[in-house]
């Protein structure tokens, strides 16, 4: 069965989207996306290394035209920031997909809504589509998605965390009153958050740390790309009805 | 080579010295820079790639060169 992951019309098959950072080099993050089965991969735009000429680029183990890089404002703390810097990874390649996250507080990377939405606004108005990181906060992902957000995202959890989703049911009645797809950036740690996520009716899930910092962060991966596929087939599928008391398996009648 | 022949910017925040008239073509060939792989902006301006050629730095120009790097 068919099950296409829409994002500002442009379809993808893997509802998991991957950071590329933390990494011990670009060989694993590689590695771990191929592992992924991703589409999307989240990057971020920082100054070239003037003095080291021989520095591995990303583009050279991430082909842009094979994965869609999704540029990031990781780091930003104002509007101002986040809108230089995506219109500079507009200039690099053309990319008007791209993750706003404008940050709030340097402790928790909570984000800073005020400027989320400030910044939204802009980058709609100059034909930008935005996946917006955002609180779990349904009046403000509900704004977000009312001044032209392409995609609603989320935290679980604070960023790099790993402590999965802490509010249910804010993700929920956010999915529920959201038309554009809701996408759970940050806070999973392991791949049972991210079935979590996609049981809970997510669209998608946006992880990085949770696979750079697994012992092992290929096979995290792998793993990631089966709990977001299970996560996603239970909620399709209709789980069962919760009881409180036991409900036999195997038929009553003609007990020997 | 005098001093009137060489300029003095601010390179990615660093000081850097060019060559007088040194375009952003120029500077990128120098840097070993693919210009497909970068954005560029002078004194806050982004510059778009067609312009690299016509865009001759100056003294005192602040300019940034910035990449796609991993990143969460």
């Amino acid at each position: 069965m068919e099950d296409i992951f829409t994002i500002a019309n442009k379809n993808f098959n893997s509802r998991l989207i991957v950071g590329t950072g933390k990494y011990k080099n670009f060989k694993e993050t590689a590695n771990a996306v191929k592992a992924s089965g991703a589409d999307i991969v989240t990057v971020a735009v920082r100054r070239v290394n003037i003095l080291d000429k021989d520095q591995p680029l990303l583009m050279d183990y991430l082909d842009p035209k094979s994965i869609t890089y999704l540029p990031n404002t990781a780091g930003c703390y104002s509007s101002k920031e986040a809108l230089r810097t995506l219109r500079l990874a507009r200039d690099m390649g053309g990319w008007r997909l791209v993750k706003l996250e404008v940050l709030g507080d340097k402790k928790t990377l909570y984000p800073n809504m005020i400027e989320t939405i400030k910044s939204t606004e802009v980058l709609v108005k100059e034909g930008f589509e935005v996946m917006v990181y955002c609180s779990d906060d349904l009046i403000m992902t509900k704004k977000l998605e009312d001044i032209g957000a392409c995609a609603i995202m989320p935290l679980g959890s604070p960023i790099g965390s790993g402590i999965g989703i802490q509010n249910k049911t804010n993700i929920t009645l956010i999915k529920e009153q959201s038309s554009v797809p809701v996408i759970v950036d940050a806070g999973v740690g392991t791949a049972s958050d991210a079935t979590i996520a996609m049981e809970l009716g997510c669209d998608g899930v946006l992880l990085n740390t949770a696979i750079a910092e697994a012992n092992n962060p290929v096979l995290m991966a792998e793993a990631m790309k089966y709990a977001v596929i299970a996560g996603r087939k239970a909620f399709k599928a209709g789980r069962m009805k919760k009881r409180k008391y036991g409900s036999a398996s195997s038929p009553q009648g003609n007990l020997i | 080579m005098n001093n009137l022949n060489v300029a003095k910017i601010q390179l990615n925040g660093d000081p850097y010295k060019i060559n007088a008239g040194t375009n952003l073509d120029k500077l990128l060939n120098k840097l070993k820079i693919q210009k497909n792989k970068v954005a560029i902006e002078v004194n806050g301006e982004i510059v778009e790639k067609n312009k690299y050629q016509n865009l001759i730095l100056n003294k005192g120009d602040k300019v940034e060169i910035v990449n796609f790097i991993g990143g969460g």
